[in-house]
């Protein structure tokens, strides 16, 4: 028997084209900003607009499945076995111990993810659309707010990018951190747990 | 009756063929269309004339006011009342970094009046309306050719040129170039404006004889392959006023398509046609406000085959040879890198403009003015413009630089008497700085203590012309770089250029330390699944 079905179809769409587009727009946005040059400045301008406006697309996606679903709830964070989670990455991982966290349908995260999904939604997320919807349309609104200059727009979205860059080493990293390097990425792609028994089993060895 | 009938057709044909030449006789062969009037036909032209002002006459004759129109416009003062600054300009006031002034060589430079008879900047042009040059701007033929130390007239007899060359040059045919007038065509405006400084390109780097037939790639205005305009299409030109200024210009032109009747009847700018929002793609026309459209459009001026001046040094002008005769000397490119007569050049082609803050307004270093020597180069015209100037915006420039004189004592750039054919203090005779600057101030009125030295200068020149096609603007990169080519432009934050020192080094040191941190974790990691897979 297979496991249980613990990530949808859509979500995994939205997980993966949402990872492929930031991976796309950091890689535009640095040249962007100048740290190197790959496909040319008016290029790599032009390609990271369009991007940006599928992201824009795509979240506007995400937010109705949400809500809609009452998925939010999975991003509520608790202290539960907050604890228990990181002494786990510090020490547990390096003595075999198991994961104190387990994967259900109702808490697909541990507390630790939870904490730092929100930490993305509700801080880079916004940080990085607002600076960069303003830094888009800077002609638009800089006549009404004469005070407020470009540079601290970029300075802003810059900073943001780099928070963005800081969280998908860690996410990428901490991926790799369950039974198996594997084993955590795998549902993330098929939709489904690991059934129990191989994790009982897994548990023995 | 029988002989009678064999001639009557013949004399029919003579008559058919007479009539014909007659017809071919009496019109030019190129006659504009929508021409009404075939000045060829006109009896008042038929000539000769024996002078410019007597063709002028017969101009004025039916155009009644044409010369009193002409007489008030700048090709006709030299003088030029800015009206923001209160400086008196225009070519009878100002010194340039070229040959410096008018006064005391008039008649080389007054050559290129729109006039005959110019011989003194200390007075104004001759009044008389018989004094306008109708032909230079109205010669269709391009026959029409002025002596250049005429003081603006032709030749009206043959003359050996140059002198002592033994070649025999013809005067121009005036009643011949009379019947066939015209509007003025590119040939007549760059009869002076394509040689300005003294040689085909010299001044502006944007205009020179390359422009009379331009492949579409050195001026999509006016070649015949693009738009084939002339220059009078963009300068608009009302009751003989050309627009467009060196003095004040439209830096922004924020009136848009110039529709007649509702906006300013000029065309000397690009919004003129183009409107403000030309580019099909937005982040484009986001530059507009901020960047003159000749900024991207003009990637390199001077373009045509034709070298423009950007270094003229006067102080080492007067040096002789051995023999005591004046040099000449030339470039690998054959460019002239020496004169006797007027000192040191460089010379460049496909030169990238520089680029700075322009509002239009343009104020000169006139020769009143104290300059300070310890503050070089000294600006011979001064342009202003910032980031927060709505009315300025970034603009191309060729900067002219060089040496020129100035008064040590009262600290004034001095008038230099370069060009006289009878006396002996020019310096282009008689290579005497110290004659040349005393007779020169003293033309222009101007205190002179005797002691000179020479100040580096520079003098701004703003592009418009030799517009590229779109395709090849400049690249968004050319200027969103770390060292492009608005690195020295200020006032604001330019994406790819600017950064924030501190954000950088603190953003890429987190993202190294949560990199290694990642690393060391996982090496942990395999370490301790290593040794515990060996123990088992």
């Amino acid at each position: 028997m297979k496991g249980e079905m613990v990530f949808k179809r859509f979500e995994r769409f939205w997980h993966w084209s949402q990872a492929a587009l930031i991976f796309f727009l950091l890689t535009t946005g640095f040249e962007v900003h100048g740290s190197y040059t790959l496909f040319g400045f008016g290029r790599a301008a032009q390609l990271h607009t369009l991007a940006a406006y599928l992201l824009l697309g795509l979240w506007v996606l995400a937010i109705f499945w949400h809500f809609t679903t009452g998925e939010w709830r999975q991003y509520l964070p608790t202290t539960e076995k907050l604890g228990a989670v990181i002494h786990y990455y510090l020490v547990g991982t390096f003595t075999g111990a198991s994961h104190p966290f387990r994967k259900t349908t109702l808490a697909k995260h541990n507390p630790l993810q939870r904490l730092a999904y929100l930490w993305f939604k509700l801080m880079i997320s916004p940080l990085i659309w607002s600076s960069g919807l303003l830094y888009l349309f800077f002609n638009d609104w800089n006549s009404w707010l004469p005070w407020l200059p470009l540079e601290w727009v970029a300075l802003v979205h810059t900073a943001a990018a780099f928070l963005m860059l800081i969280f998908i080493i860690a996410h990428v990293y901490m991926a790799t951190m369950g039974k198996t390097v594997f084993s955590l990425i795998k549902p993330m792609i098929t939709g489904y747990e690991e059934e129990e028994k191989e994790r009982a089993s897994a548990a023995v060895e | 009756m029988e002989q009678a009938a064999r001639i009557i057709p013949l004399y029919l044909l003579l008559l058919i063929l007479a009539s014909a030449a007659r017809i071919s006789g009496a019109t030019t062969q190129d006659l504009a269309p929508g021409t009404t009037a075939d000045h060829a036909r006109f009896e008042s032209l038929q000539g000769p004339f024996s002078s410019g002002p007597q063709v002028t006459e017969a101009c004025l004759a039916c155009h009644t006011e044409a010369a009193k129109q002409l007489q008030q416009t700048l090709h006709w003062t030299w003088e030029y009342n800015h009206p923001q600054t209160g400086q008196l300009l225009g070519k009878r006031h100002v010194i340039n970094s070229f040959c410096g002034s008018v006064t005391s060589n008039e008649p080389r430079c007054t050559s290129c009046h729109t006039g005959y008879g110019w011989t003194d900047m200390n007075q104004p042009p001759p009044s008389t309306e018989s004094s306008v040059d109708c032909l230079v701007c109205h010669d269709t033929t391009g026959e029409y050719w002025k002596i250049a130390t005429g003081a603006g007239h032709p030749i009206y007899q043959p003359m050996e040129l140059p002198k002592g060359s033994g070649k025999i040059v013809q005067p121009p045919d005036l009643a011949a170039i009379a019947r066939q007038v015209g509007s003025s065509g590119r040939q007549n405006c760059g009869s002076c404006h394509f040689n300005g400084g003294g040689a085909d390109g010299v001044k502006h780097g944007d205009l020179d004889s390359s422009l009379v037939d331009p492949p579409r790639s050195l001026d999509v205005h006016m070649s015949p392959q693009g738009a084939n305009l002339s220059c009078a299409d963009c300068h608009t030109t009302t009751a003989h006023s050309v627009a467009g200024s060196r003095y004040l210009i439209d830096a922004r032109d924020t009136s848009g398509i110039d529709i007649p009747g509702h906006t300013d009847m000029s065309r000397a700018s690009c919004e003129s046609c183009h409107g403000m929002a030309p580019h099909s793609e937005a982040k484009l026309n986001d530059h507009v406000d901020k960047v003159a459209c000749q900024s991207c459009h003009i990637p390199e001026f001077a373009r045509g085959g034709i070298a423009t001046k950007v270094w003229w040094d006067w102080s080492s002008a007067g040096q002789l040879d051995a023999q005591g005769k004046p040099m000449q000397l030339f470039d690998e490119h054959g460019h002239v890198k020496y004169l006797s007569t007027k000192g040191s050049f460089k010379h460049a082609e496909n030169v990238v403009p520089e680029y700075r803050w322009f509002d239009g307004q343009v104020r000169y270093t006139l020769k009143e003015e104290k300059l300070d020597a310890s503050r070089q180069p000294i600006q011979i015209n001064k342009i202003q413009g910032s980031y927060n100037d709505p009315n300025a915006r970034i603009w191309p420039f060729k900067i002219m630089r060089g040496k020129q004189p100035y008064d040590l004592v009262n600290k004034t750039l001095l008038v230099t008497h370069v060009f006289s054919p009878d006396d002996d203090t020019a310096l282009w005779t008689n290579f005497n700085w110290e004659k040349a600057l005393q007779a020169g101030t003293a033309a222009a009125g101007q205190p002179f203590s005797g002691q000179f030295d020479f100040v580096t200068t520079e003098m701004y020149w703003p592009l418009a012309h030799m517009v590229a096609p779109a395709e090849n603007a400049l690249e968004c990169s050319a200027c969103h770089a770390r060292d492009g080519r608005l690195a020295g432009v200020g006032g604001f934050y330019l994406p790819s250029r600017d950064r924030n020192f501190w954000l950088d080094t603190l953003g890429w040191s987190a993202v190294f330390l949560v990199a290694a941190g990642s690393a060391a974790h996982a090496g942990a990691r395999i370490f301790v699944f290593l040794r515990r897979r060996r123990k088992s």
